[in-house]
């Protein structure tokens, strides 16, 4: 993209009957995107970041003191803050890795002449669909201890899956792999499919088992855009905060974002949250680069 | 090293029709060009052979050997294709190495490395072993490939227009190679292509295929010289071989819309040829020649300068016909010349059927 180019007005299009020029007709694109940008996220942005050096809270009148660091002294001091850090780590790695090996396991098996494949894929591709508020709701059903179904189908009894402090953030993972895993099946098909026939068949030539073809062929060839489908997940994964937030309120299952609304909206302590939300942000781009920096790795072999 | 017998095999894909009643005999250690238009199922040929397909009927021997219910690894065939399939990522040795490397058949790795350093000594490659194989032109990556099929010593090397891809100097230049490598090796090759210099220049048997049939196989020179049907006299040879219409009349042939006569000794005749029967008549452009007091006049249409050679469009009436003439003729376009033809090189076809009259009986 060295060069950008403004090709010149069609002197017959209906725009230069209007007597519009390519350069307003492209700002007249572009300019209601980048306003509303700016009010909604870039000035929140930069606003919180000031409220995050106050002791700032919005549920009194009282004048916004300037604190400096303190705030985030006071946040990376807290152990309760460290262990919602921790169980989020916890949380993202059981989740991802479970969409990874679920999401990838099922486009391989798709990945072939079946029939029906078409609607066999869209049916697989609804749990993504759905809004994370029903999937959390519904889930709540289904792990009911008295009359949820996978108690009943698993012969469980009455287990608490959902205030067991253990189970808690397992089964918010699983949910969260229901969920998620048609993503990655997605994004893994289509790497799947570009890897070209040809190979195989040479593959069969020189005699490659089928382990020695997936790990020598396929997975070089799909894991660029495997490390897309992380990068994604990971980023959501954590900052899950609804799907969690209704299934469960163990504090062993208390994530990071629900530290945080909690903080802001329950305890109201508005500068002190919204440098907990920077602290978050920052480790969320730190994370995603290291991915980034990976894939171009991964890319370049 | 390997035989190889194709016996009675159709394919079809769906509702189009492959090959039929294909049979074919590839002897062990021999150079074998399927010769064919796009789309005449050569490459389908191929890919039954490797047991990347499966015919629908008829069987594949190899040493004798109904191989129908092996696959493609079982069979040890090597397979180049068109379109290189070097495993991208890796380098030229990791590519060479890799049909050496799976864990069932390992093999020590002194082994491996002599092999591919021989092989990569044989096409000339050796510099370019720790080279990335997407940084590499398409001449060399068609040596890697043919160099991965080398370092295994299959039993069969299968070759899919290995050389289409390659721009001329260089196709030239890997068309030596390959028949060399294939006598240094004394393998069984089986090379599928569409360009009928190859098949000349590097078979030892050409097989031609037409919509699914094999039309004829023999060594080039045969298949040159006495094609066994119009379809193959006018698909291999280039130019091709001239064909006109006639009947002979009292040992001379009567061309019948073209209205011309050439002197027909009872030399070449061959059975069947009687006067009065419909027949196409074939002749190689370079048996026509041009001489003051020939028997046909005719109109020079075109020249073709080849540097060696000269390739004259004549026009006689309506219908033109190629002469191949030494380059120092000198004659202008809308000249008038004199032909006559070398009788006992004329291929007599039968109107009809196209067949040729000494391929009946």
């Amino acid at each position: 993209m060295a060069t950008t180019m403004i090709t010149t007005l069609d002197r017959s299009s209906r725009a230069a009957a209007r007597g519009l020029s390519d350069i307003s007709i492209r700002n007249l694109f572009i300019i209601p995107t980048v306003l509303f940008l700016i009010v909604f996220n870039i000035f929140p942005l930069i606003y919180s970041l000031g409220y995050s050096f106050t002791d700032f809270r919005a549920s009194t009148n009282a004048p916004a003191n300037f604190v400096g660091l303190q705030n985030y002294r006071d946040l990376l001091n807290d152990p309760y803050v460290w262990s919602n850090f921790a169980i989020t780590a916890k949380y993202v790695i059981i989740s991802v890795a479970g969409q990874l090996l679920v999401g990838f396991g099922v486009a391989m098996l798709l990945n072939r002449d079946i029939p029906m494949k078409g609607l066999l894929t869209t049916l697989l591709l609804l749990p993504m669909m759905l809004s994370m508020a029903v999937v959390g709701l519904f889930w709540k059903l289904l792990y009911d201890p008295s009359f949820g179904i996978i108690n009943y189908a698993l012969g469980l009894g009455t287990f608490e899956w959902l205030s067991d402090p253990k189970m808690a953030l397992y089964a918010v993972a699983l949910t969260d792999i229901w969920m998620w895993s048609p993503f990655v099946m997605l994004l893994s098909l289509a790497g799947l499919s570009a890897v070209p026939k040809h190979l195989y068949e040479a593959a069969a030539i020189d005699r490659a088992g089928p382990f020695y073809t997936f790990f020598r062929i396929t997975l070089p060839l799909v894991a660029p855009i495997l490390m897309i489908a992380v990068i994604f997940r990971t980023m959501e994964a954590f900052k899950t905060f609804d799907l969690a937030y209704i299934l469960t309120s163990q504090p062993t299952a208390e994530l990071i974002s629900i530290r945080l609304y909690k903080m802001a909206f329950q305890e109201w302590q508005t500068g002190r949250s919204c440098a907990l939300a920077y602290i978050v942000l920052i480790m969320v781009l730190a994370i995603t680069n290291i991915y980034v920096k990976y894939l171009n790795k991964v890319k370049e072999r | 090293m390997a035989h190889i017998q194709l016996k009675n095999i159709s394919k079809t894909f769906g509702n189009h029709t492959a090959l039929t009643g294909l049979d074919l005999d590839i002897a062990d250690g021999e150079f074998f060009v399927l010769l064919g238009e796009t789309g005449a199922g050569k490459t389908t040929t191929l890919r039954l052979i490797a047991g990347l397909e499966k015919p629908s009927e008829g069987q594949v021997f190899i040493d004798g050997v109904d191989v129908a219910d092996w696959g493609a690894a079982e069979r040890d065939v090597a397979l180049v294709l068109q379109q290189y399939s070097l495993y991208p990522r890796y380098t030229v040795r990791e590519n060479l190495e890799f049909p050496l490397k799976p864990k069932i058949r390992r093999l020590p790795d002194a082994e491996i490395k002599d092999r591919v350093d021989r092989a990569a000594r044989t096409l000339r490659i050796e510099h370019l072993l720790d080279r990335k194989t997407d940084r590499l032109s398409g001449g060399e990556m068609q040596r890697v490939s043919i160099g991965r099929a080398i370092v295994r010593k299959p039993r069969v090397f299968l070759m899919d227009e290995p050389l289409s891809a390659l721009d001329a100097k260089l196709r030239e230049a890997l068309r030596t190679e390959l028949k060399n490598l294939q006598m240094q090796l004394g393998a069984t090759f089986l090379f599928v292509t569409h360009d009928q210099i190859e098949a000349m220049s590097m078979g030892d048997k050409v097989g031609v295929l037409n919509h699914g049939r094999i039309v004829q196989t023999g060594t080039p020179h045969e298949i040159y010289n006495n094609p066994r049907d119009t379809y193959v006299a006018s698909f291999v040879g280039s130019p091709p071989m001239n064909l006109i219409d006639g009947k002979l009349v009292n040992g001379r042939a009567v061309m019948a819309p073209l209205n011309f006569e050439l002197p027909f000794s009872g030399g070449a005749k061959a059975s069947g040829a009687t006067d009065g029967r419909p027949l196409v008549f074939g002749v190689r452009p370079e048996d026509v020649y041009l001489e003051s007091g020939a028997p046909v006049e005719a109109r020079v249409h075109d020249v073709e300068n080849h540097g060696v050679e000269k390739i004259l469009t004549l026009r006689v009436g309506d219908a033109t016909l190629r002469a191949t003439v030494p380059a120092r003729t000198d004659v202008a376009i809308e000249q008038a010349v004199r032909f006559a033809w070398n009788p006992d090189k004329v291929v007599l076809f039968d109107k009809g059927s196209g067949v040729s009259l000494r391929h009946v009986g």
